[in-house]
């Protein structure tokens, strides 16, 4: 039984039945009559001129309608990118190819299997390049990874605070001199942050239609971002945003993959109008891996000083982030958003400087968490390794060194990000004073006493999320390329229909968070109408508002705001119907159980269905009033928002083979107000599986070549139910000032604080053999080899 | 990904199924399709004809003849892992292969005729010294499980032979399968493994077979460590000396799971862990 109870309330999520009986919509179950399709010939080499591309047998092969290559749809490109620097990517290979996979010619057949067949019979010549792939290889620009780039590292953020020189250098004078100082311990670990594929379980697909007579593309994709692709198509073809329909149906899981214009997309559209006929695309596995977006990818170098009894001084990082070839939607500004988290919720000095490098791989991109998980890993991990050297409990020495609760509001980071609201300590406490981390420690001290490897590790993460404030557009980043407004904001409408059933329209959509349910609840919540009468449509551009997207956690914070604030304006329509019926004040009108009434006396009420059923019969309503029950609104939060939490878990260690086990994991996140706490621990659970997967996992593996040897779900290794331990989750709430709704977001939370977790804890049960550090993924070769190393150390 | 076009026939009888395997240019037998329909897919393998044996009757035992256990074509994975006649090394390497979705498709003479290095139930078959039962078109041939792994992803099968039935002999004994998993404990692929099959007398260990996965690169036998085994009390100190010499005479190949070293190093850990299950089982 689903509760009407609103916000807070477990609610059970609307979506689920038509997601769990499958009759939910995909963009690959779209059958549209006389549909063709569509292969792709792709790059076998990661860097080679194309010397000659014959597509003469593959348009003679049965069931053919076209072959496409550059010299068709040169004028339609490049892929537009938020940060345009380095080489933006064509919409096919042009003149030379830049990474494996990379889409070389385009067959469109009549059937899929007919499109594959016949791309197997285009022939391209290809004269080798040399080919960088490795990061520090590639920063030393021996190999250039375009012509015509200046250097292979095409932008370097830095930070100190944040575009302030003076600052910046103040801050290093400062980390230098305590590093000289005689009395202070400096630890430096170089350490990786891996690739990662972030595989979706339902492939990208898209399929687009073109009517000649509407001029208007009809096009249906698994996109995070239905506006910005709408808008990118208009764009791209000189049409009018509204001659464009995107429909984002059910989409299967996006991890910041499907935040992004594909060149599929744009080539759909263009193959659809030439050829007169539907076209679809739906990638293979393997194109998900080579050719969808990647993430992470740094390799970097922190250090961190500070005193002998816990107080740090100074805290740098230097990092070589990888790009991939080609700059798309937001490759060059991932860094950046670790920057914005840098110090994440300490008060010392803070230094970094971010190089973005490009190779010869496929393009990295956002990836839950998206630079976040990366500053907070180096963060976290070296704070661990000075509290291990200066032998004190690493809780203390990041309980010592937290930004005070005092200090909000107001709080600028030494990065130079204005925060929220935050209260680090007293979140830190609800963890290591449970009786669970108690028992985690007292667990691990059991192990050790039996001669075995068992380890405890904390950590503590601070996150900005809920993009965001217009004044973004400031910072560099903004959606005009695609056709939007350049501010990043959220939009609702809310419609009280004639029977009194309720239709809520929002700007995102969502690919798995939840929306349906979360945003019934928000419009319960201010209405009083039941959640089961409640339906919420998303995802159409042709139907709702302007809205930027799911991605940065920002959909409840944003749109949840502007679909609040939208339903607040019913409600104040609502309540002068009533009191028009009632014949009362309006300030008197009170909503509940299915109605209005007048305070103080309940049985003078109407139902919702009598005030909708007024909204709609003009004659009568009271004068001056608009028929009709709806209201939109667009909102715009101040600030960012900055959720926080710390996790605990306990790991045992295989001394022999280097296996890891993780036995239990606990965590107190702050996500702010709690809308639904079923959803909010869904994310959590999901966050934590994907952070893990990193820590212990995945790893998208690079030959010197280029080639990328984990294209399937058979070398690329993602944590499954049984991989991983009961989650334990437990919360504080300190809400944010910045959105009416005083939530903070929630989908990426559990990536960013968990991954340094398990390595601590790794590094912890190892820490007896004297190994400060393993990259990750923590396989057991790597553990094993860890232990090797320190064994013959000694 | 599609697989190039191809025929598919679902005959009735082995008879049928052999004719349809012998007539085809490149024929591939099909049981559960858990390895071949991802190769098919990925085009690294294109048959011209599929020949689908899950239509044929009486496959699907597992029977007990007295003097052997007789595992036919179609015992899935799961059947196989559930008897109470399968000797322990051949029904945990069976529970240890894949999923549940695997398990309840995928047949244990499927996995044995892929002969893959990294696949389970390889291993134990070869511990066990079990014999594989061919049907060509010249009839009934006994493959001994010593000839049987020829190389990477080659057995001793003819192309248009069909593994009838995995015959195991009822030696008495013990037998244990262990393995580390690429996700870690006995899950996904064998990053190594090894089987073990022993049986004591007198407290001494009169034989033993030894079969390793995942290290070279077709399931293979641990000869070295199978000597030096046999003769001695099956002490801890014994288990260790011959689990030492896990590899010997085997080219080890590295993977992105594990270099030489640590490959070598594993061997001899799950040489040592499944021997002493084995003889914990022999003697008990
Ligand atoms: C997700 C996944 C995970 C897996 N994990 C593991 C694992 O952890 N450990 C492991 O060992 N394996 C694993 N496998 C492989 C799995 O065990 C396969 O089921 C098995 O290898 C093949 O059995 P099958 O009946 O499906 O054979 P098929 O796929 O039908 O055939 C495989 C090959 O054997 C041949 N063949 C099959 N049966 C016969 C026969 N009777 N006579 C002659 N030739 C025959 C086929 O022609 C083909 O070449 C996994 C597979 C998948 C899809």
């Amino acid at each position: 039984m689903s509760t009407t109870s609103v916000l807070g309330g477990v609610v059970r999520r609307k979506e689920d039945p038509a997601l769990i009986r499958g009759t939910g919509l995909y963009t690959d179950d779209v059958k549209k009559a006389a549909t063709v399709h569509v292969a792709f010939v792709r790059s076998p080499l990661a860097h080679a001129r194309i010397t000659r591309i014959d597509t003469e047998a593959a348009r003679n092969a049965p069931g053919v309608l076209a072959v496409y290559t550059i010299d068709d749809v040169r004028h339609l490109g490049p892929l537009p990118a938020q940060v345009p620097v380095g080489k933006l990517r064509p919409l096919l290979a042009d003149g030379v190819v830049n990474h494996v996979g990379e889409a070389v010619a385009m067959v469109v057949a009549e059937t899929r299997a007919q499109a594959v067949d016949a791309a197997d019979l285009v022939e391209v010549d290809y004269d080798p390049l040399p080919a960088v792939v490795d990061l520090k290889q590639a920063a030393s620009d021996q190999i250039k990874v375009h012509e015509d780039l200046e250097s292979n590292v095409i932008l370097t953020w830095e930070a100190g605070p944040w575009g302030n020189e003076e600052g910046i250098a103040e801050t290093k004078a400062k980390i230098a001199e305590a590093k000289g100082r005689g009395d202070t311990v400096t630890v430096s670990l170089e350490m990786r942050n891996q690739r990662l594929l972030p595989t979706a379980i339902e492939p990208r697909s898209v399929v687009a239609e073109w009517n000649p007579g509407y001029e208007r593309f009809d096009v249906v994709s698994a996109t995070q971002i239905p506006h910005a692709l709408a808008g990118a198509i208009a764009k791209t073809f000189g049409l009018a945003s509204n001659a464009v329909h995107v429909l984002a149906p059910e989409v299967g899981g996006g991890f910041g993959c499907k935040l992004n214009i594909y060149a599929d997309e744009i080539l759909v559209c263009f193959a659809a109008r030439e050829l007169g006929r539907p076209v679809k695309y739906t990638e293979t596995r393997r194109e998900s891996a080579n050719n969808t977006i990647q993430g992470r990818g740094w390799i970097g170098t922190a250090t961190l000083v500070g005193t002998q009894d816990g107080e740090i001084l100074g805290y740098e990082l230097e990092a070589l982030c990888d790009m991939g070839a080609y700059s798309q939607n937001f490759t060059a500004a991932i860094p950046f958003l670790g920057v914005f988290v840098g110090s994440g919720q300490y008060r010392f000095p803070t230094y970094m400087k971010l190089d973005c490098v490009a190779t010869h791989t496929q393009t990295t991109d956002a990836y839950r968490g998206a630079g976040r998980p990366e500053a907070i890993y180096y963060l976290e991990r070296i704070i661990d390794a000075y509290a291990r050297k200066i032998g004190k409990d690493p809780a203390e020495v990041r309980m010592k060194n937290f930004i005070p609760a005092e200090d909000f509001p107001g709080v600028v980071s030494p990065v130079g990000f204005a925060m929220d609201t935050g209260d680090y300590a007293k979140n830190l406490r609800a963890l290591i004073e449970s009786d669970a981390y108690r028992q985690l420690v007292a667990e691990r001290d059991r192990l050790r006493s039996e001669g075995r490897l068992a380890g405890v590790g904390i950590a503590t993460y601070v996150e900005v999320c809920g993009f965001g404030p217009s004044g973004l557009a400031d910072l560099g980043f903004s959606w005009s390329a695609y056709g939007l407004p350049s501010s990043f904001n959220g939009s609702g409408l809310v419609r009280v229909n004639p029977d009194s059933s309720v239709t809520v329209i929002i700007g995102t959509g969502p690919s798995g968070q939840g929306h349906q349910t979360t945003w019934a609840q928000i419009v319960s919540d201010q209405l009083g109408i039941p959640i089961d009468r409640i339906r919420v449509i998303h995802g159409d551009t042709a139907e709702s508002p302007m809205g930027i997207g799911t991605f940065g956690s920002r959909s409840a914070a944003v749109d949840g705001s502007a679909t609040y604030l939208a339903a607040q304006k019913v409600r104040a329509k609502a309540a002068r119907l009533a009191a028009h019926l009632l014949e009362a004040a309006e300030e008197d009108i009170e909503f509940g159980d299915g109605g209005a009434y007048v305070a103080g006396s309940p049985d003078k009420r109407v139902t919702w269905e009598e005030i909708a059923t007024v909204a709609y019969q003009p004659h009568r309503l009271p004068e001056g009033v608009e028929g009709g029950l709806e209201a939109h609104a667009i909102f715009s939060p101040a600030n960012a928002t900055w959720p926080f939490g710390s996790h605990a878990c306990l790991v045992e260690v295989d001394e022999e083979t280097g296996d890891v086990r993780i036995l239990r994991y606990l965590t107190v996140d702050d996500c702010g107000n709690v809308i639904n706490p079923m959803i909010v621990a869904g994310q959590i659970h999901g966050g934590i599986a994907q952070g893990v997967g990193q820590a212990m996992f995945e790893e998208a593996v690079y030959d010197a070549e280029g080639n990328l040897l984990t294209p399937s779900l058979l070398d690329y290794i993602l944590p499954t139910a049984v991989d991983l331990p009961s989650f334990e989750l437990k919360r504080t709430v300190t809400p944010s000032d910045v959105n009416p709704l005083g939530v903070k977001g929630i989908g990426e939370a559990g990536t960013i604080g968990s991954a340094q977790t398990v390595v601590n804890a790794v590094v912890d049960a190892l820490s007896p053999l004297g190994v400060e550090h393993v990259d990750m993924p923590l396989r057991p070769k790597r553990v094993w080899q860890a232990i090797q190393d320190a064994k013959g150390g000694n | 990904m599609y697989p190039r076009s191809f025929d598919y026939i679902a005959p009735a009888s082995l008879e049928d199924a052999v004719r349809e395997l012998g007539n085809a240019e490149f024929a591939k037998v099909m049981a559960g399709g858990m390895s071949l329909i991802p190769l098919m897919k990925l085009r690294l393998l294109s048959p011209d004809l599929v020949v689908d044996i899950g239509r044929i009757g009486g496959l699907g035992e597992i029977e007990d003849t007295g003097d052997h256990l007789s595992i036919g074509a179609l015992v899935r994975h799961r059947d196989t892992a559930s008897s109470d006649v399968v000797p322990t090394a051949l029904r945990q390497a069976a529970s240890w292969t894949g999923d549940v979705q695997v398990r309840n498709r995928g047949t244990t003479c499927g996995a044995v005729a892929h002969a893959d290095v990294a696949a389970d139930q390889p291993a134990a078959v070869l511990a066990l010294g079990a014999t594989m039962v061919a049907r060509g078109p010249s009839g009934i041939r006994e493959i001994p499980s010593d000839e049987f792994f020829v190389d990477a992803l080659t057995s001793a099968l003819a192309p248009d032979e069909i593994l009838t039935e995995i015959r195991i002999p009822k030696r008495g004994g013990g037998s244990a399968y262990d393995k580390l998993g690429r996700r870690g404990g006995h899950t996904d692929y064998a990053v190594a493994g090894a089987a073990a099959w022993v049986t004591v007398s007198d407290g001494a260990v009169t034989d033993a077979r030894v079969a390793l996965t995942g290290v070279g690169t077709k399931p293979e036998l641990a000869r070295a460590a199978m000597e030096a085994i046999v003769g001695t009390d099956g002490s801890e100190g014994a288990v260790r000396a011959a689990s030492e010499r896990a590899t010997e005479g085997i080219t080890v190949i590295e993977d992105l799971y594990g270099s030489v070293e640590y490959k070598t190093h594993l061997a001899k850990v799950m040489v040592r862990r499944a021997l002493t299950q084995a003889l914990t089982e022999a003697r008990s």
